[in-house]
């Protein structure tokens, strides 16, 4: 039964290998490649889902809170050099095989969606090695057991997504889009790297994360070099999971496929910042001092403050935008803050619980967009212009995206709920009241841009020009699914019920001693409360005519000029490539031009000059008189040498035999004589 | 053990193996004279072989006879060539090759 958990190199084998056969045989296969793709997706699903349950079988030690199962590790020697000795490994704990659960589902579904929404695309099977590819990258960053294996995942993921993001790079935005996405995370990627030397070399010469873990924890890592490394990890967290202040690219990124942006919001890529948190706990709980405040604090808790500023800007830019992917795109943002934040407020479980719950209702949000510019807009994705009205043309896309969005919202008994609750919870009983306090903000905002995002779309008149239907089954098949996981996946960790946790919890959870919270129905149910008034409003905002949104920046100038900064993204793209960019940029060309004319050049018409001189010397006195010399009196020689000598080749093969034997005596007298 | 006696056999052979190499017209004796030079070298070794009581001399010998065997092969097929060539098998005719 645990076979799986001790080969568990063989999930991310899977999608590694369908990669190359669609790249090499999927032109010729009959459906293009797309089979390859979704039989190994298929194949690793059958692996996760039976990590899953040999996880679950496997005995538990401990008790209580403290009741963990250990993981399973297997480490294989890479290369040595000299002595220090590099491993690659495969571990299996209750966060890989949670991971493993989510991306293999998900990524499934979105192979299937995209047989459909890819149809008669131009790179149809070059998509589906790429997304078979992207896969692999997340498989590789989950099972990895150690972070530098885990940094083979992240970077693969990060090419991936240029790829994928780019996939229609003949039009200039989306090739743009690629870029930015690419170099933003590499920003972030150098964070990665930085923060990986300092813990090997912290940590003994290991990049094992069990090991960097418990060092960090049991205090044999100085406080200073923890801080540092967690610090540049976190670099890295933000620019991978696209949190403020390097989330613009994740929005942009919507220039990609849909079926590509759920992969990204939903499963992989972006959630790799979560959980390389979550992986790298023991680091961050002690530099940051996570800890409930009655421990002794000598730490900033940086990472808690950057979610939370995520969650409030991500969720307010939500409001402004017209394209319904980019809703959905902030608020992937804004969901990312929730989890990062919630690492960093000491709720471990319900972090990744979040991860959890918001693959499945993101996934089935996005797919569900998708669908509505498949098959309802024309492949447009703007609310305003080309959507309305849709409700009544597919219904299934709707109450999917309906449901998606209520687990979003947090609406009881959905996933939403459950999990955000055990955030909140959390990070209030462990001391961090004002995070709690975004936290209830951030899901007022969720419900009421969620609440505008679906009238738009989906209610009033129809606006566009097409002729919507609903989409075929291929389509909506993933979307039920995904809406039947959004209505169940919180059950996993609801009122009562704790088997996430119990699953999940691992070594560091213990060693740290993170505290995990009973339900609260009081809590839970003010959020509750309060997500649903912000979403009534929302919605009254809409439903009645005269209080349009557009009336009312037209008459408040406050409110116009709160809306321009908001469409503006508060003006940080301006930042980034207008002053930051173009500040090095500028200068730096001046500069390069200058030193161009005046150094460069003049060291090259220096040079020039003296090796005209030189080259007079050279070619007058070394070439002519000394080289040439030199090999006309070789030649000359030798055919003077020749001359005498030729007269020696008789031709006569006895006179060269006597000449050998005379030779051969001579020889012979000299070794007689002088020995 | 009478050394001297084989080293002088074998240097007899040897000088007359010299003079019949350099001193013959025809092809074939030469070949023949070349053969004696490398049989006065196979007494040599089969008598220093005997001396030192050390079989390796006489192993040598028969190296030296297998080789001298396939030396005599080209060498005959080399005059077998001349002769159809020049219609003689005259040694000092061959100077093609006089620079």
């Amino acid at each position: 039964m645990d076979w799986i958990l001790n080969n568990f190199w063989l999930v991310p084998l899977l999608p590694f290998v369908s990669f190359w056969a669609i790249l090499f045989l999927g032109k010729r296969a009959p459906y293009k490649g797309a089979e390859i793709g979704i039989g190994a997706l298929g194949a690793a699903w059958l692996a996760s889902a039976w990590a899953a349950v040999a996880w679950i079988r496997r005995p538990t030690v401990g008790t209580g809170d403290n009741a963990i199962r250990h993981y399973i590790e297997h480490n294989y020697t890479w290369f040595t050099d000299g002595h220090v000795k590099v491993t690659v490994g495969f571990h299996a704990d209750g966060l890989a095989v949670m991971m493993l659960v989510v991306v293999s589902t998900i990524s499934l579904l979105v192979h299937v969606y995209s047989t459909e929404y890819m149809r008669g695309d131009i790179r149809y099977t070059y998509f589906f090695a790429a997304l078979s590819l992207f896969t692999c990258g997340m498989y590789v960053l989950v099972t990895a057991a150690s972070m530098l294996q885990g940094l083979f995942g992240w970077e693969l993921m990060g090419v991936c997504s240029f790829m994928l993001i780019g996939h229609w790079w003949e039009d200039q935005a989306n090739s743009n889009a690629a870029l930015k996405a690419f170099f933003t995370t590499r920003t972030g990627d150098v964070g990665l790297l930085v923060g990986i030397s300092i813990l090997y070399f912290a940590a003994g010469q290991t990049f094992n994360w069990e090991r960097i873990n418990e060092m960090a924890l049991k205090g044999q890592i100085g406080h200073t070099l923890l801080f540092w490394a967690a610090i540049a990890l976190m670099v890295a967290v933000i620019g991978k999971s696209a949190q403020f202040p390097l989330h613009t690219w994740l929005p942009d990124a919507m220039a990609g496929p849909t079926p590509v942006s759920a992969l990204i919001h939903a499963a992989t890529m972006v959630v790799a910042g979560v959980y390389l948190v979550a992986r790298t706990y023991g680091v961050f709980w002690v530099a940051f001092s996570i800890g409930p405040h009655t421990h002794a604090h000598h730490g900033v808790n940086i990472l808690a403050i950057v979610g939370g500023v995520t969650i409030i800007i991500a969720a307010l830019l939500a409001f402004v935008q017209d394209d319904i992917k980019k809703v959905l795109a902030y608020s992937t943002v804004s969901q990312l803050g929730y989890m990062v934040m919630a690492l960093a407020c000491g709720a471990w479980v319900g972090g990744i619980f979040h991860l959890f719950t918001h693959a499945f209702f993101k996934a089935c949000l996005f797919l569900g967009a998708g669908s509505v510019s498949h098959s309802g807009s024309h492949h447009s994705f703007d609310m305003k212009k080309d959507m309305g009205g849709l409700k009544k043309y597919m219904p299934t896309t709707y109450w999917t995206f309906v449901i998606a969005s209520a687990a979003l919202a947090g609406i009881f008994p959905l996933a939403g709920f459950w999990s955000k609750d055990e955030i909140l919870l959390s990070s209030g009983r462990n001391g961090y009241w004002w995070f709690m306090g975004v936290g209830i903000v951030g899901a007022m905002l969720t419900a009421a841009y969620m609440t505008r995002c679906i009238y738009l779309t989906f209610h009033g008149e129809y606006r566009g020009h097409g002729h919507p239907h609903e989409s075929p089954k291929a389509i909506t098949v993933p979307l039920i699914i995904l809406a039947v996981l959004s209505v169940s996946a919180g059950w996993l960790n609801a009122f009562g019920l704790h088997y996430f946790a119990d699953w999940t919890r691992n070594e560091v959870f213990v060693l740290a001693q993170v505290k995990d919270y009973p339900f609260s129905v009081p809590l839970a149910a003010s959020a509750l409360g309060l997500a649903i008034v912000a979403a009534a409003f929302a919605g009254y905002f809409y439903v009645r005519e005269e209080f349009k949104l557009r009336g009312f920046t037209e008459r408040s100038a406050l409110a116009r000029a709160g809306r321009d900064f908001l469409v503006n993204k508060y003006y940080l793209d301006h930042l980034y490539t207008g002053i930051i960019i173009k500040g090095i940029r500028e200068p730096l060309a001046q500069g390069a031009y200058w030193f161009n004319q005046n150094v460069i050049d003049a060291v090259v018409n220096g040079v020039a000059t003296y090796t005209k001189v030189v080259a007079g010397f050279v070619y007058n006195g070394i070439d002519q008189i000394g080289i040439d010399g030199a090999v006309k009196g070789v030649g000359a020689g030798a055919e003077s040498g020749g001359q005498s000598l030729r007269t020696l080749q008789t031709g006569k093969v006895q006179q060269y035999a006597a000449i050998l034997f005379a030779a051969a005596v001579l020889i012979g007298l000299g070794l007689v004589l002088f020995t | 053990m009478l050394l001297n006696q084989f080293l002088f056999l074998g240097a007899f052979l040897f000088c007359t193996g010299v003079y019949g190499a350099l001193a013959r017209r025809n092809a074939v004796l030469v070949l023949m004279s070349i053969e004696l030079i490398l049989n006065a070298v196979n007494i040599n070794l089969v008598a220093f072989g005997a001396f030192k009581n050390n079989v390796a001399g006489q192993v040598f010998a028969l190296f030296v006879i297998a080789i001298a065997a396939a030396e005599v092969g080209v060498g005959l097929a080399i005059v077998l060539i001349i002769y159809r060539n020049k219609r003689s098998i005259d040694i000092t005719q061959v100077d093609s090759m006089k620079g």
